[in-house]
């Protein structure tokens, strides 16, 4: 992939009319899945060589979004990755996806280390991208947002990891729908005119399972010396359609069913624009057509995967009807999805409206390696966690983690933050369990709709998972036999974050539709009953001489004025 | 409050309650009765409407087409049910991943604490089968619940059918936005049980079942289905639950608001509604139907599978179809898109059902009686124990004649309290009371074995006699002084128990109250023994508990003989005492632990020497 970069890598300084130091590549990885179902990702790749930093001040812009340009140079953003999702990964029927997220909205950005206040020019951040993207990321204060310690590790170059630059904040509510699909699709130099971007059509992308937006933005290396960084930028859509709503049950797709759109070109300021269909499973399960000869292998996830490639920029692609229909029909519906190593899944326990508990299971698939991950949780302070109730099980077995961060709530202020490294044993369960306390919340600060309940985000599982390659220690197919007894580096394991569904937690709730009732009602009793019984137990009586007539009142004031005592 | 302040106003005002006591308390234990009979009385009640703004405007368009088909299932899965004897696991899930369904299983086993002789089950054990509809871009946080029971016979294998029939309709649709849980439970309750214990992951009666794999968030609403015909005549709607609990009206309101759409015949406790509410048939019929709610709701038993959802503060009902001789029949089809549209319209919900009310007594599918208004009649029974109580205080303050006014009077009882031994002669009964209360509650369990082993009876018999025996023997005991501090305490502890027991469960407090109330209120040391004991016993809990069987039966127009009765009552008890350890109803612990030791007190009050 860094070739065309690299090409482009010469030293642009002294060139009078400067070359174009950027770079485009555009790419839709299809993956049928093994429930009928197929799952669609697209990936926009910007390079741009420059530097946003050090009061440079970049005016000219080519591919690089301006908006997000700004955004870098003006916040001293190092990094940052926010992704809106609707709805939730399966990853138990659709394995692992190329780009996790977690349900609702989720950004996480690591700032230079010139920052001083890094909290104000976060809550800045948060409000302007939220206008970039039209989403409710205004809606980030620091009641959610942490500081992950462990979890987030910058994905570009450098090695600052003080978690004090870092942010992590995530919107479980949020709604993802066209009208954050637009200004992402604006961003790409070919808007949705040219190129794969006009299979993005909002009716169909949200007909379906499962949608997810992102944007990356990082600094990467120019060549293999490093000696010079370009920002990189990826925007990548995951989209999975389902096979019973939108295909009456035939286990057949193409593009136009998809996107109801063909592709005709490619994007013209692409270096690069190809579609990948996964076929490994080919040709027992299904079938391609139009047909193609150029195949390509790469490991992905820990799996050693074949594709089917479509070089849009060739025209012969688009073949005599100059427009590419692609048609996967299976053949059949046997042969068994590999099971994904790594799966979580999340619920609150417990019943009424007082306590109640948080189970997370992580689920080591691995016939014989444990591995360890990183769990991330971060909880509302008014989920009040009891962390002295924390337990890590694993098969019937108290499972102490190896690190722990623990940074309690402030009520009002801050979230809990709850990091742990724990090793999962080799095909188990591994439970954590905390209990917690619903707080009862000020009467201005319940939602709108309180009865719905409160959100907890997702908890985040980092892990270096083993690889499915390196587990299959008899897979002499395809190798030599002197490359094959030794598992090499690259392959032994792969990095997966796996996001856990989001929690929806009833808290008590006054009734709100008597507030007047339960105001007269409280105020009676008080004054009434409260009073009055107050004075009875309190007070004394005694029986008052009945009070003096007129006459003798009025004859009192004038022996008082007389200063003779009164009668 | 001022006319309590000054001491002459308040001194009349105790001389005319003390004179007037006992006309007063008849007074008003007539007007609660008569209170409680006004309240099925059509013009006296509202209307039901539907209070949820998310349910109430939306319109939706029912289209399930396949009732024939989901019949024809339902036979399929008769046939594999028979040929397996029980439930036939490995069909459903099979049939439900053809659907497109996220399908686990859940296996659980529970040994009864005495054999049931009703369901004839001693160890159970079974397997939950519940298929998922995962809700396209919605983040596991939501669900809501369709069941059916598996149960032995040719039972209900329609509603597994029809239930098998929408699953595979909703999968195609894309308008979910909640997950949707398709449960086939085995034997009825107690799988009910074991599933929700394992989907909440709590343990409150000690039954084993292995953790559920997938889950679907929190559950918002549940329905349950029964049906055992092809075709019914009409659909019955179960509310009461656990405990006496009731799901929100606006699932009630749900359900005859698309009865009335789709054209259904829709009945309550089995009753249609009919228009002639001036009639005096018309409002006994009424009547009827509230009696009838009242009865199983003061009953504190699930009376039907969704009765246990509502501990978990998920709305639920049970929806039966019935099918009687009548001409009109409706088919699968349109229970289907009955079903359809209320889950149509419970999907469309943004908060949990919590707009209309959850405490109501209904005379008819249409109208409904509010805590408000029903609360009065309790309220006019309760206050006779506080005028008794207050009457007796009067008494026990009064002696001294020459006490010019109130506070001095009170200052005189406690004086005279606190050196009185009063305080002790009242805690000797109380204590000796709620020991035999306690005996009451754990004996008939734990001495169930030896019971077998001495005297010919079977295990169920032997619980139950166990229980009258502790009830009939340990109730005489007598100590000699102070019976009106004594009678003070019970009639305030009494006002106290029934008035709780009333806000939780309101049928249960009202019943208790109606018969223990006359007793609380007669009883002193100076009535005739025999007459009053045999009143007393014919107004204890046990006695309240036999008239209601055959009160029951008689509303439910079963009337049966004084022997078949007695079974019937011996039945109950078991029941009874198998829903606290099994589900966990509270009824029995209330009546051995709370409402038997008080009747016990009233019972020492007239044996006082």
């Amino acid at each position: 992939h860094y070739a065309a970069a690299q090409k482009q890598a010469e030293p642009a300084v002294l060139q009078p009319t400067p070359q174009p130091k950027d770079d485009f590549q555009e790419e839709l990885v299809v993956r049928p899945l093994h429930s009928g179902d197929i799952y669609a990702s697209f990936q926009f790749r910007t390079l741009w060589e420059t530097d946003f930093m050090r009061g440079n001040k970049v005016s000219h812009y080519r591919l690089f979004p301006k908006s997000l340009g700004q955004v870098i140079s003006k916040f001293s953003v190092r990094e940052l990755h926010i992704s809106f999702t609707q709805g939730y990964w399966r990853t138990m029927q659709w394995g692992q996806p190329y780009l996790p997220s977690p349900p609702g909205a989720e950004l996480w950005v690591w700032f230079q280390d010139s920052v001083t206040d890094v909290d104000a020019t976060w809550k800045e951040l948060t409000n302007v991208l939220s206008g970039i993207f039209c989403a409710s990321l205004n809606f980030i204060d620091s009641t959610n947002t942490v500081q992950p310690s462990a979890s987030f590790k910058p994905l570009g170059i450098g090695n600052v990891t003080d978690h004090r630059f870092l942010r992590y904040a995530t919107l479980p509510r949020e709604i993802v729908c066209t009208e954050n699909l637009t200004p992402w699709k604006k961003l790409l130099p070919c808007g949705s005119k040219a190129g794969l971007a006009v299979l993005l059509k909002s009716e169909k992308l949200f007909h379906s399972s499962f949608h997810s937006q992102a944007v990356h933005i990082r600094p990467v290396c120019q060549d293999w010396q490093c000696k010079t960084t370009s920002w990189e930028l990826r925007q990548t859509l995951n989209v999975v359609f389902d096979l019973h709503n939108s295909g009456q049950g035939k286990r057949e797709w193409s593009l136009f069913k998809m996107f109801s759109r063909t592709l005709t070109e490619a994007c013209p300021l692409a270096s690069s624009s190809k579609i990948y269909i996964d076929i490994t499973d080919n040709p027992e399960q299904f079938e391609l057509s139009p047909a193609t000869s150029l195949l390509s292998q790469a490991m992905v996830l820990g799996d050693r995967r074949t594709f089917s490639v479509y070089d849009l920029t060739q025209q012969d692609t688009f073949g005599s009807v100059r427009s590419l229909n692609l048609l996967i029909r299976w053949k059949s519906t046997e042969g068994d999805m590999l099971r994904p190593l790594l799966h979580a899944e999340r619920y609150v326990a417990g019943y009424g409206l007082q306590t109640g508990e948080i189970h997370t299971l992580m689920y080591n698939h691995h016939p014989y390696r444990s591995f360890p991950v990183l769990l991330l949780d971060s909880v509302p302070w008014y989920l009040r966690l009891y962390i002295h109730t924390l337990t890590v099980t694993s098969k019937g077995k108290d499972n102490k983690p190896s690190y722990i961060h623990y940074q309690p709530s402030k009520d009002r202020v801050r979230p809990h933050l709850l990091e742990m490294l724990v090793q999962l044993p080799p095909n188990s369960v591994t439970e954590v369990t905390v209990q917690f306390e619903r707080a009862l919340l000020k009467w201005t600060e319940y939602t709108p709709d309180p009865n719905h309940g409160f959100y907890v985000g997702s908890s985040v599982i980092s892990s270096l998972v083993p690889s499915t390659v390196a587990m299959d220690t008899n897979s002499t197919r395809e190798r030599p036999l002197f490359s094959s007894f030794f598992p090499c580096k690259e392959e032994s394991s792969y990095f997966v974050r796996v996001y856990t569904e989001p929690l929806l937690v009833n808290l008590p709730t006054p009734d709100f539709s008597m507030p007047y009732n339960v105001i007269c009602l409280t105020c009676t009793v008080v004054a009434v009953g409260y009073g009055s019984l107050y004075n009875l137990l309190t007070r004394s009586f005694q029986i008052e001489e009945p009070s003096p007539g007129l006459a003798k009142r009025i004859a009192n004031v004038i022996r008082k004025m007389r200063g003779v005592p009164p009668l | 409050m001022g006319l309590l302040s000054d001491p002459n106003r308040r001194r009349a005002l105790i001389n005319l309650l003390t004179r007037l006591n006992a006309p007063i308390c008849v007074v008003c234990y007539m007007a609660g009765v008569a209170w409680f009979m006004g309240l099925a009385f059509e013009p006296f009640t509202l209307r039901t409407y539907m209070s949820e703004n998310a349910m109430g405007s939306t319109m939706v368009e029912e289209r399930f087409p396949s009732g024939e088909r989901a019949v024809a299932t339902g036979r399929e899965f008769a046939a594999h049910k028979k040929k397996v004897s029980g439930m036939p696991v490995e069909w459903l899930v099979k049939t439900m991943q053809a659907r497109g369904l996220e399908v686990y299983t859940q296996r659980f086993s529970r040994t009864l604490p005495f054999p049931d002789e009703n369901k004839e089950r001693y160890m159970v054990k079974g397997t939950n089968v519940y298929g998922i509809l995962r809700a396209p871009r919605a983040p596991r946080t939501e669900a809501l619940v369709l069941s059916a029971p598996c149960t032995p016979g040719d039972n209900n294998n329609q509603a597994v059918g029809l239930l098998l029939g929408l699953a595979q309709y909703f999968r195609n649709q894309i308008y979910w936005a909640k997950d949707i849980i398709f449960l086939v439970n085995d034997h009825d309750l107690i799988g009910m049980q074991a599933w929700l214990e394992g989907y909440h992951h709590t343990n409150t009666t000690g039954m084993d079942w292995s953790p559920l794999q997938g889950r679907g968030g929190s559950i918002q609403a549940a329905l349950s289905l029964e049906l055992s015909s092809d075709v019914v005549t009409s659909m019955d709607l179960v509310l009461e639950g656990l405990n006496g609990q009731l799901p929100n009206l606006d699932l009630a309101n749900l359900f005859y608001a698309f009865c009335q759409k789709i054209g259904v015949l829709c009945t309550i406790q089995g009753k249609l509604q009919r228009n002639d509410w001036d009639s005096v048939s018309g409002y006994s019929h009424a009547v009827q139907t509230m009696m009838l709610m009242v009865m199983k709701q003061a009953s504190g038993r699930p009376w039907g599978d969704h009765g246990l959802f509502l501990r978990y503060h998920i709305e639920a009902a049970t929806i039966k179809g019935i099918n009687s001789f009548r001409q009109y029949k409706t088919d699968a089809t349109t229970i289907g898109r009955l079903l359809e549209g209320m889950y149509r319209k419970l999907n469309n919900l943004l908060e949990r059902l919590h707009q209309s009310y959850f405490f109501y007594l209904m005379p008819s599918l249409s109208h409904f009686v509010s805590i408000g208004y029903y609360m009065p009649a309790f309220g006019l029974l309760a206050v006779i124990l506080l005028l008794r109580a207050l009457d007796l205080w009067v008494q026990l303050a009064t002696p001294p004649p020459t006490t010019e006014d109130g506070i001095a009077d009170i200052e005189q009882v406690r004086h005279a309290h606190s050196s009185s031994p009063g305080v002790l002669s009242v805690l000797t009964p109380l204590v000796i009371s709620h020991l035999t209360g306690a005996a009451l509650y754990m004996l008939p369990i734990r001495f169930q074995e030896m019971a077998v082993e001495h005297f010919p009876v079977s295990e169920t018999e032997a619980v139950v006699l166990t229980a009258i025996a502790v009830y009939t023997l340990l109730t005489i005991i007598g100590t000699e002084q102070g019976w009106r501090v004594l009678k003070l305490v019970a009639l305030l502890y009494l006002a106290v128990l029934l008035g709780c027991t009333a806000l939780i469960n309101f049928s249960l407090g009202f019943i208790l109250a109606l018969t223990l109330v006359p007793a609380a209120a007669f009883v002193t040391p100076h009535v005739p023994k025999v007459l009053s004991a045999f009143v007393l016993v014919i107004l204890s809990p046990a006695c309240t508990l036999l008239f209601s069987v055959f009160f029951f039966q008689e509303l439910q127009e079963m009337p049966v003989s004084f022997l078949d009765g007695w079974l019937l009552y011996l039945s109950v008890i078991s029941q009874g005492i198998l829903d606290h350890f099994l589900y966990g109803s509270l009824v029995y612990p209330l009546i051995a632990l709370l409402v038997y030791p008080c009747w016990l007190l009233f019972w020492n009050i007239l044996f006082w020497k």
